[in-house]
């Protein structure tokens, strides 16, 4: 297969045109308009749907509806723009209904401004909307990454009826880097026979958000949640990196990965061991084999660039077994390779 | 013997959950013979609200998605653009159509989207309790206006019809009550028109109708009826606002 140097935005956009996305509704934020811009060119040559909405709001409502109408749909947007459809992803949570939704997020918060940052954590993996779900999110690393992530989305996404964010960052969105795509082939999913279509001739069907029987709607969040107990235990996915018998295990994701393997390489230099973690599913979190490692390196380190967020989970995970150190730049400022290695000498005293 | 009036097949058997005096059941009825008449009920899908229009689902035998407030027009926009050939209606309040979706039906009436909206004006948020609403006329009590709304602190009823009406993309807006016999006809007629617009695919397509809330309004049925003719038709005239050239007749 080809290889093609592609921008991170232009690349998730492609790569949801083959994974089969019949609509996309989207609405322009820095830094990810590129997929909207891609997509505008390149749906309709496909005979695919592509919309610019009004708003955010609008987008995640309209991505509900064609996803109740039983097709692969996507929405794209950044930091403040994924605020405003959380309400949406909620709803999407509650119908059980399946989409795709990107978030290349950017410095927060508020207006924040538009450089990468990756403090947008909490929001993903924590439900983000109001009520009890949940939603897969999944965390590329590079470009590469984000294509074949983004094949799985849409997977997913039909698979457990469930929303999924892809939390890239501006800085994955913009930089350009070789990719290959390669569909790969997912077994065969149940046929979308819940769709809302109209009758004709079957009964009439329809998708609810609410059920105003309390006994009725804990019995639905009973149900959802026995569906994330199965996402948790089928569908953690993540990479060990470095050495065997590490005197530190790090853990980071997305970017900071990119950041934390070079310190790996750099520290073996200096006759440092180090090991990285990095949860390319963020939900479901890699927490048995984070406090498996854990406890072999007998010292964690997270980076992020946040002020902290996946570290509460990290932290959760090792459930104070050993100590969990923590660096984190944010506001849009990207961790050095030479910072979180001095960091990482300071702890060790070496 | 000949039967004169029956229940329409697409209104399902069973009683409506709405107070006395409401016009809920009256409309979804009109729209259930309607949908009956062009013999679409095997393609037609209803996008619900928040608020009392919220049990239309339970009473039409139509498929349907039931939303956020506020959102029917965005989500019957992206069912419509995922099934072309549909025909996608939202039925919806004031308090969920004129307050808080004001920018969804406003810009669903901008595009020119093939759907049709069916907005019921009671003048008041009528599940949460009888507050006011952008469409509460002046003087009105409600819960949150006790003293009358007032126009200095409160601004002026909102009249979505011919605000609508303005945006070219708007191809049938017409506005009815259902307090006397021949508006009931009159209301059935806009209901067809609006379909049909759809159906020709000439653009968006609008009915406002107005409708006593006899609870929130503290009136007895047939009082809160009159208080209605009085009052809010004055504020609210009826007829047809605007219908573009080639909207098919109703009969």
């Amino acid at each position: 297969m080809k290889k093609i140097l592609m921008k991170g935005n232009d690349a998730v956009a492609e790569a949801a045109i083959q994974a089969g996305c019949d609509l996309y509704f989207g609405y322009p934020i820095t830094p990810q308009t590129e997929i909207s811009e891609y997509l505008s060119l390149r749906m309709p040559e496909e005979g695919k749907v592509f919309f610019q909405a009004e708003s955010e709001i609008a987008s995640i409502y309209m991505v509900y509806g064609a996803a109740a109408a039983g097709k692969r749909v996507m929405t794209s947007s950044s930091g403040p723009g994924i605020s405003l459809k959380q309400e949406g992803i909620s709803y999407l949570a509650s119908a059980e209904l399946p989409a795709v939704i990107v978030n290349m997020s950017r410095g927060g918060p508020g207006l924040g401004n538009i450089q990468p940052s990756q403090s947008d954590y909490f929001q993903a993996v924590k439900g983000g909307g109001h009520g009890d779900y949940k939603v897969i999110v999944l965390g590329p690393s590079t470009v590469q990454e984000l294509v074949d992530l983004t094949y799985l989305a849409f997977y997913l996404a039909d698979k457990y009826r469930n929303p999924v964010i892809i939390l890239g960052d501006g800085m994955l969105g913009q930089m350009m880097e070789p990719v290959v795509f390669n569909k790969p082939d997912f077994p065969p999913l149940p046929a979308k026979d819940w769709a809302i279509t109209g009758k004709d001739g079957r009964e009439r069907q329809y998708i609810l958000c609410f059920d105003l029987d309390p006994r009725g709607l804990e019995q639905f969040n009973n149900k959802i949640f026995k569906k994330y107990q199965k996402i948790e235990q089928e569908e953690i996915r993540y990479e060990v990196f470095g050495e065997d018998k590490p005197e530190m295990l790090l853990v980071g994701y997305g970017t900071v990965a990119r950041i934390l393997k070079s310190v790996v390489r750099e520290a073996k230099d200096l006759g440092i061991r180090l090991a990285l973690l990095r949860p390319i599913t963020l939900y479901p979190f890699p927490s048995a084999i984070i406090q498996k490692l854990a406890q072999q390196a007998g010292r964690v380190f997270d980076v992020e660039m946040n002020m902290g967020q996946m570290v509460e989970d990290v932290k959760l995970a090792v459930n104070g077994a050993v100590p969990v150190h923590f660096y984190g730049r944010s506001g849009g400022m990207i961790p050095s390779v030479e910072d979180t290695l001095k960091r990482i000498r300071d702890i060790l005293g070496k | 013997m000949q039967t004169v009036f029956e229940r329409p097949k697409t209104l399902i058997n069973q009683p409506f959950r709405y107070c006395p005096g409401c016009n809920h059941g009256l409309a979804q009825r009109l729209i259930a013979e309607v949908i009956d008449e062009l013999d679409i009920a095997d393609k037609t899908i209803g996008v619900g609200p928040v608020g009392c229009s919220v049990y239309i689902y339970e009473c039409l035998d139509v498929d349907f998605v039931m939303g956020a407030h506020g959102r029917a027009p965005a989500t019957a926009t992206g069912i419509k653009r995922a099934l072309p050939g549909r025909m996608v209606f939202s039925y919806q309040g004031d308090g969920d159509i004129a307050a808080i979706g004001t920018a969804e039906i406003v810009h669903c009436a901008v595009r020119g989207e093939c759907i049709s909206a069916f907005f019921i004006n009671n003048a008041t948020f009528g599940m949460t309790g009888g507050q006011m609403a952008p469409t509460t006329i002046l003087d009105q009590r409600t819960t949150t206006s006790p003293r009358g709304r007032k126009q200095d602190e409160a601004g002026f009823p909102f009249k979505l019809g011919e605000m609508l009406a303005v945006a070219e993309g708007s191809a049938y807006i017409a506005r009815v009550a259902l307090t006397k016999p021949q508006l009931i006809k009159k209301a059935k007629q806009a209901i067809k028109r609006a379909f049909l617009t759809q159906q020709a695919g000439l653009g968006f397509s609008l009915v406002e109708i107005l409708s006593p809330c006899p609870t929130n309004w503290a009136l007895p049925p047939l009082e809160a009826v009159q208080w209605l003719e009085k009052n809010i038709i004055p504020i609210y005239p009826l007829g047809e606002i605007k219908v573009k050239e080639g909207v098919p007749d109703a009969r």
